[in-house]
């Protein structure tokens, strides 16, 4: 009797470290941070010190036309990041798919960028991008085009840049996985069926890619509104608002304004908007086993 | 519908030869099976019929025209895969449908299509389904249809019916044996399994060792196998091989070894005559022994059963013969009991005499 409570109990006890550690590194300054978004609070002031405003800095956030910039520059860039990264990824691996000698390699290097720390990124670009001296408008300057103003008046355009440059690689191995897994002798068939190169990428890779394309675009667009590094060093945040994402804007109002209860209003915003995606990720990949599920139950009662 | 022939093929992989001149000539509308034992090359012959294999030298004429340069889809083929090689993400009739749509033809005509041969194949009910909520016959099925929609000119089949169980695959057998006749086209189909191969072709053709071995009717393959390779893989249960030698005496020319010594046919005679005192090797197929008590001792094989397989009406007996095993086709009737010596008889038409160097028939 007791040995079966304490067998039935096992796995709870293997379980129960992770579970303290959890809370105590994960839960404790969640609730921390939820906790200090409700109070007018000074970094001077302990937490007990602060006044207890309510919804407050929520409410002012939510008219400040500077956070609203920020969130907008934010929005534009995850979503022009993700777009020309899966976009490019995605071609890439199309292209590069086939055994040809060297291809090993040229893979090898498509990947380097990702292994770059980011703030080493960030310096590079900086430097690509100086106006004078800079890598691209010394070429522009060689070849007779007009130089262009990288981190000034296309601040934005330059970081998005940067960012596809380092995050591309990301999409294109996971692509690459994805086509290489496909069902060779499908794809036979298609070339059987009369199918060209882009008609079997269109009606056969494609689809059949899609559930990992989707996991992997929606991954990328959480990563993305969470960037700091790299834009912090290239142009942190400026010229003006042009290129402050939301994580910028969060360590600012905490450092330079000094208003903790507002940086971590930000924060929870940032929090619900990140948690709809990753729902909507585990929804996605749930629907999709459930989907396997159904199908294979469909057969074996038709056997 | 367009002629097909292989001229001294050839496929290197690397360094590795695997296809060492596969010549090859196919009538009109014919049904020829590619059949052999496992990595003889069957396969990689067709995939490079389909174009889906380089050809490393050598040429393929499809309708007089060489077309080991052209792309798949320029000759005029449908192929059935071992797996099927469904497109999951499409319901059936979109699969069967799909060479029609890239094909652009008119909506009607593809629908007209995929709706006759669906019901020709029994598919009606299940065209809005996708290939994950089918059966693995229905999957076969599928595949085959969608080779049919396509009213290609030559179809092409890698083991289509290996992974159905073995009530299914007999089934399909004689569906594709009507098929068969009914579309009247150039069928190419490779099996490892020697039944199919004998029920359905016009012409087998026997590889082994990326060579062929021999090409003909299954009658010609049956009667008149050219070498003990041949003679062994077709037939079932296999044709008994005995070692022995012939001897000339004055009674005739007889085949002798150790527990048996059969006078040769007249026709057989003739021709082993040549080969006299040479070392050879008797080929007896289990249906050429007859259960015949009276039988003299020269026209008959005196076996002892070990086992007796019962499969319905006739049983399989396995007996020795000296050193060898013997296996006997008979009818389950007999009264036999393990362990009795028994004659049975050689039909003298039966005999199958293989050089033992070289393993050609005599
Ligand atoms: N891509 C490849 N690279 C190297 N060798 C190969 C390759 N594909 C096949 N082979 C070799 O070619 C030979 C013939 O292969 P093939 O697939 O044609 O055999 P098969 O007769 O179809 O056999 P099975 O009945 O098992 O399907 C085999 O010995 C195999 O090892
Ligand atoms: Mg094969």
């Amino acid at each position: 009797m007791r040995r079966a409570v304490a067998n039935r109990l096992t796995p709870y006890m293997f379980m129960a470290p992770a579970v303290v550690i959890m809370v105590i590194a994960l839960l404790y300054p969640l609730g921390y941070m939820v906790w200090g978004s409700f109070r007018d609070w000074d970094p001077s002031q302990t937490i007990g010190e602060a006044e207890f405003v309510g919804l407050k800095n929520y409410v002012t956030l939510w008219h400040d036309p500077n956070f609203r910039e920020s969130l907008g520059v934010t929005l534009s860039f995850a979503f022009f990041v993700v777009t020309f990264e899966m976009f490019i990824g995605v071609g890439l691996a199309l292209l590069l798919d086939r055994n040809i000698r060297g291809m090993s390699v040229l893979r090898t290097l498509f990947i380097l960028p990702m292994m770059i720390a980011p703030v080493v990124v960030g310096l590079m670009w900086r430097y690509m991008y100086h106006p004078t001296v800079g890598t691209f408008n010394r070429v522009f300057e060689a070849i007779g085009l007009p130089k262009v103003d990288w981190l000034g008046t296309n601040a934005l355009m330059s970081v998005i840049i940067a960012d596809i440059w380092q995050w591309t690689p990301f999409i294109f191995i996971l692509s690459l996985a994805a086509l290489q897994s496909l069902p060779r002798s499908a794809l036979e068939a298609a070339r059987i069926d009369g199918a060209t190169g882009w008609q079997q990428i269109i009606h056969i890779k494609l689809p059949l890619m899609m559930p990992v394309l989707i996991v992997t675009g929606l991954l990328r667009l959480i990563d993305a509104f969470k960037v700091l590094e790299v834009i912090l060093v290239m142009t942190e945040g400026g010229p003006g608002l042009s290129t402050e994402i939301l994580a910028l804007r969060i360590s600012r109002t905490a450092t330079e304004f000094r208003e903790l209860g507002v940086a971590a209003a930000m924060s929870n915003y940032l929090l619900i908007l990140l948690l709809f995606f990753t729902v909507s990720m585990f929804a996605f990949t749930r629907w999709q086993e459930m989907r396997a599920n159904r199908l294979r139950t469909a057969v074996e009662e038709d056997e | 519908m367009p002629t097909i022939h292989l001229e001294n093929l050839i496929k290197r992989y690397g360094d590795v030869e695997v296809l060492h001149g596969i010549e090859l000539e196919m009538a009109d509308n014919e049904f020829t099976v590619l059949v052999g034992p496992s990595g003889c090359g069957k396969s990689t012959t067709l995939r490079m019929i389909a174009g889906l294999e380089d050809v490393t030298e050598g040429e393929i004429y499809i309708g007089g025209k060489p077309v080991s340069r052209l792309e798949p889809k320029d000759r005029d083929l449908a192929m059935v895969f071992q797996d099927y090689a469904l497109y999951p993400h499409m319901n059936v009739a979109r699969n069967m449908s799909f060479a029609l749509r890239l094909q652009k033809r008119p909506q009607a005509e593809i629908d007209q299509k995929v709706k006759a041969v669906a019901a020709t194949l029994g598919l009606t009910d299940y065209l809005a389904r996708k290939p994950g909520e089918l059966s693995g016959g229905q999957r076969q099925r599928v595949a085959m249809g969608r080779a049919l929609t396509r009213d290609a000119g030559t179809f092409l089949f890698d083991e289509p019916l290996s992974n159905l169980d073995a009530k299914l695959r007999g089934q399909m057998r004689a569906e594709l044996a009507l098929m068969s006749q009914r579309v009247q086209k150039n069928m190419i189909y490779v099996t490892h399994d020697q039944i199919e191969a004998m029920t359905l072709a016009d012409r087998i053709v026997v590889m082994h060792g990326g060579y062929i071995q021999q090409q003909g009717t299954p009658e010609e393959l049956f009667k008149r196998p050219v070498n003990k390779f041949v003679a062994g893989f077709l037939g079932m249960p296999p044709m008994n091989f005995l070692d022995g030698e012939i001897v000339e005496r004055n009674a005739g020319v007889f085949v002798s070894g150790d527990g048996f010594d059969l006078r040769l046919g007249d026709e057989k005679a003739a021709v082993a005559k040549a080969h006299s005192n040479k070392e050879v090797i008797l080929g007896v197929r289990p249906s050429d022994l007859v259960f015949d008590a009276d039988a003299s001792e020269q026209e008959s094989l005196t076996l002892d059963v070990m086992v007796s397989e019962y499969v319905g009406a006739q049983s399989v007996l396995l007996c020795r013969c000296g050193p060898a095993k013997v296996m006997v086709e008979v009818n389950s009737e007999t009264p036999v009991a393990l362990g009795q010596r028994l004659t049975f008889a050689v039909n003298p038409n039966g005999m199958h005499l293989f050089d033992r160097q070289d393993e050609v028939a005599i």
